[in-house]
């Protein structure tokens, strides 16, 4: 059967290799059938073994619902999955965690939702869920909310609601942004505390005669100077001022924000020098070192204090600009959940949902994270250092509570269009009319359309 | 009974073929196997790299954002284009900043690469502990060479503003946060990397060069200065090629460092990380970030292409 044109006899070699190449096809492909296998036969180990369970506790979920954590840090998983370990003992309905490196998270949250998210998500309150819950990407849970809404506050519901005004989101925590100072320090200076831009300026110019930085800034990374222009924007123009600029229905080039810009160059001489090179830890470290007075921040600056000195650490509302609006806007940030646009385990991710509002859950939460207060107003606040119960009273007394530059307003236009430009602004305060027209030409070629 | 019809045939057909043509070494059998050997190859490339090009390209004549089907891209023509050129602040910038890097590297960094290459191969004392040392920085993760020049530019807590002692309010140098400064403190550290790299690949061409080459110049009474640019250089023509290749692509393609250290924003704007801040993210603008990379297809293409075909064109004209 030798072919005579082929005296080596290579060719069924040949062939054999082309055999080889379509097995190697095939096992690359046996993986995910594998995966398949295994995965359907978790459900239902699990599904059987929280049957067990119902009968004692009979709720009407059962199975395992599945979440997609961006919690990727070792101690906010570590207490992530304490709850959810808590929430399987009184329901007897597994979580599966999924958890992604937070950054990826972000990154790849539009084919994420879009592929085969979890039942559930961790998400960000504010134009951030607005804009998936928009999108179709995320199921309304109004029925959940009718239930736990009583455990939240206005602002927070309003933050929690789509633009079409249902509920998408459970706030789970959140922190407040305001001007953190060092008690000592205050008290040895003779400083007190400002509620006017006036005093501030005075403040400011005092603790410049004493050789001290009054205000330490960073913005190597873009986005900590944001929290200042929502400061300044939402003392001047208002809340909805602020609420409206960022969804695009204000213009950057108004009266209105020149004037922001306008106040925040008077205030520049103040700042930190070189806040473009630096990150927000190095500029907290010289609030811990007594080198810089005050720092406009989140209260994760508690994060570079040791145990010992975080109780030296104190705060106060950004001051007062315009009397009309007062200080009654604060800047918190809320992290919680939502529920993805087909949930495998609906009943389940719901349960899931009304658990996490609860007081007792983000108490769990938050027992390895003293930088954050529960959303839920049931929460259980014994337990907080100063600085938590101290936020908890800022946050109460707000009407409004804006969420960040970053999470008000599209993140393309956030991360391509703001970012970059509150940096311009900070190497040249002094072209305000070229930048505010430059950012208003790129919001309406986002927006637009 | 059909199989041995067939080989029946094919020794036929061949047969009359080999009259015809006596040399002929493949059968149409092996045609098939040596299609499909590069076809498979073939049809891969160009589904990883050609079609993802093409589909850049047409990509950037859209607005997207890259959720929901097809059905929801918005055909805007060459409106991307016309927003980068002119309402886009970081374009400009990005575009001059990826051309001084090209600069940068082909004057200064990849010369100093091949002057320490030279010199290695000299075997002078203690090369081995020279060629790790230089090359050291290659091998180093990107994220650990952008955390290590952080450390050396920061503003108060770095090692240059503390050892010259300007970290204090009024006297500080910025040298991340500074846009006319850091540029060229972000080219030093790639410099660093790029040196390093372009050594070894030129030690490992010089190694090649027959050696009595050299002798021969020496005998001639070249000095070793003349014996390097009239003889080894020239000699080293392919390796010259690649390094400047190599050179072009990495200024193009930079992206890392910068990357790591300010996400590409502040003075440090480049092409490649314009695309990447538009098109990863939450509410990618496909699109726009699309027309970017077309942009930087063609400018890589305008100044590769062209060289290549000069050399080559002269290779063969010389054979």
């Amino acid at each position: 059967m030798t072919n005579p044109e082929n005296p080596l006899g290579t060719e069924i070699s040949r062939r054999r290799l082309l055999q080889g190449i379509g097995a190697a096809a095939g096992l690359a492909v046996m993986p995910s059938v594998l995966a398949a296998c295994g995965s359907s036969e978790a459900t239902t180990t699990t599904a059987a073994a929280s049957g067990n369970q119902t009968t004692t506790a009979a709720p009407a979920a059962t199975g395992t619902v599945s979440v997609g954590s961006n919690a990727s840090d070792e101690v906010p998983r570590t207490a992530y999955q304490n709850v959810f370990d808590a929430f399987t003992t009184k329901t007897g309905v597994d979580v599966k965690v999924n958890t992604i490196d937070h950054n990826t998270f972000q990154e790849q949250i539009n084919n994420y939702l879009q592929g085969k998210p979890d039942d559930v998500f961790t998400w960000f309150a504010g134009y951030r869920m607005q804009f998936f819950a928009d999108q179709g990407l995320s199921t309304q849970i109004d029925d959940v909310w009718s239930e736990v809404g009583g455990n939240y506050s206005s602002p927070l519901k309003s933050a929690s609601t789509g633009l079409d005004g249902h509920q998408y989101f459970i706030p789970f925590y959140l922190y407040p942004w305001a001007v953190f100072y060092r008690k000592s320090l205050f008290e040895e200076k003779g400083y007190t505390i400002p509620t006017t831009l006036d005093e501030f300026k005075t403040l400011c110019g005092g603790i410049a005669d004493d050789g001290l930085v009054p205000i330490a800034f960073a913005d190597k990374d873009g986005w900590p100077a944001m929290g200042t222009f929502d400061y300044l924007n939402m003392r001047m123009n208002g809340y909805q001022f602020h609420v409206d600029l960022m969804g695009g229905r204000e213009s950057w080039n108004s009266d209105a924000v020149k004037q922001v810009f306008a106040q925040w160059a008077e205030l520049l001489p103040y700042h930190q020098e070189g806040a473009l090179g630096r990150t927000w830890q190095e500029a907290a470290q010289s609030l811990v070192n007594k080198e810089a007075a005050m720092y406009v921040l989140g209260m994760f600056v508690g994060q570079q204090f040791s145990d010992e000195e975080r109780d030296d650490l104190d705060f106060f509302a950004f001051p007062e600009i315009n009397s009309e609006f007062g200080q009654d806007s604060v800047e918190a940030p809320i992290d919680g959940l939502m529920l993805s646009k087909a949930p495998a385990n609906m009943d389940g991710a719901k349960e899931l949902l009304k658990f996490m509002s609860t007081g007792e859950a983000q108490g769990i939460y938050l027992a390895s994270d003293p930088n954050n207060v529960a959303a839920g107003s049931d929460a259980d606040t014994s337990g907080y250092n100063s600085l938590q119960k101290k936020a908890v009273e800022l946050i109460g007394s707000a009407a409004h509570i804006s969420q960040f530059l970053d999470r008000d307003t599209r993140p393309d236009f956030a991360s391509t269009v703001a970012l970059p430009s509150l940096q311009s602004f900070l190497n040249n305060p002094s072209d305000i009319d070229g930048l505010v027209k430059s950012m208003e030409d790129q919001k309406l070629a986002i927006f637009g359309s | 009974m059909s199989a041995t019809t067939t080989e029946a045939s094919t020794t036929k057909t061949s047969r009359r073929r080999r009259k015809k043509k006596p040399f002929r070494l493949l059968t149409r059998r092996d045609m098939v196997v040596v299609g499909l050997l590069l076809g498979i190859p073939a049809a891969i490339h160009v589904f990883f790299v050609w079609l993802p090009a093409l589909l850049s390209i047409v990509l950037s004549f859209s607005r997207w954002n890259g959720i929901g089907g097809v059905g929801n891209i918005d055909w805007i023509g060459t409106t991307n284009y016309h927003q980068i050129a002119t309402i886009y602040p970081p374009f400009w910038p990005a575009v001059r900043h990826n051309l001084i890097w090209l600069g940068v590297f082909i004057l200064i960094a990849t010369p100093i690469g091949m002057y320490l290459a030279v010199q290695m191969d000299k075997e002078i004392k203690g090369t081995r502990f020279y060629q790790s040392a230089i090359y050291l920085p290659v091998v180093l993760s990107l994220a650990l060479v952008g955390f290590i020049w952080t450390l050396i530019y920061s503003p108060d807590e770095g090692l240059i503003n503390n050892l010259i002692g300007k970290t204090g309010q009024g006297n500080l140098i910025d040298w991340l946060g500074n846009p006319h400064l850091n540029l060229w403190a972000i080219l030093i550290a790639a410099s660093w990397r790029h040196i390093g790299y372009i050594m070894v690949l030129y030690l490992a061409g010089l190694k090649g060069v027959d050696p009595t080459l050299k002798e021969a110049a020496a005998i001639d009474g070249a000095s070793s200065r003349q014996a390097f640019f009239r003889v080894v250089f020239p000699v080293l023509k392919p390796i010259n090629i690649v390094i400047l290749v190599v050179t072009v692509i990495e200024s193009l393609r930079a992206f890392d460092i910068v990357y790591v250290i300010n996400k590409g924003t502040n003075g440090l704007e480049l092409l490649s990380i314009l695309v990447t801040n538009n098109i990863i993210g939450e509410a990618s603008r496909i699109g726009y970030g699309s027309a970017i990379a077309v942009i930087l297809l063609i400018i890589s293409l305008g100044i590769i292409i062209p060289y290549l075909f000069r050399t080559f064109r002269k290779d063969e004209a010389a054979l």
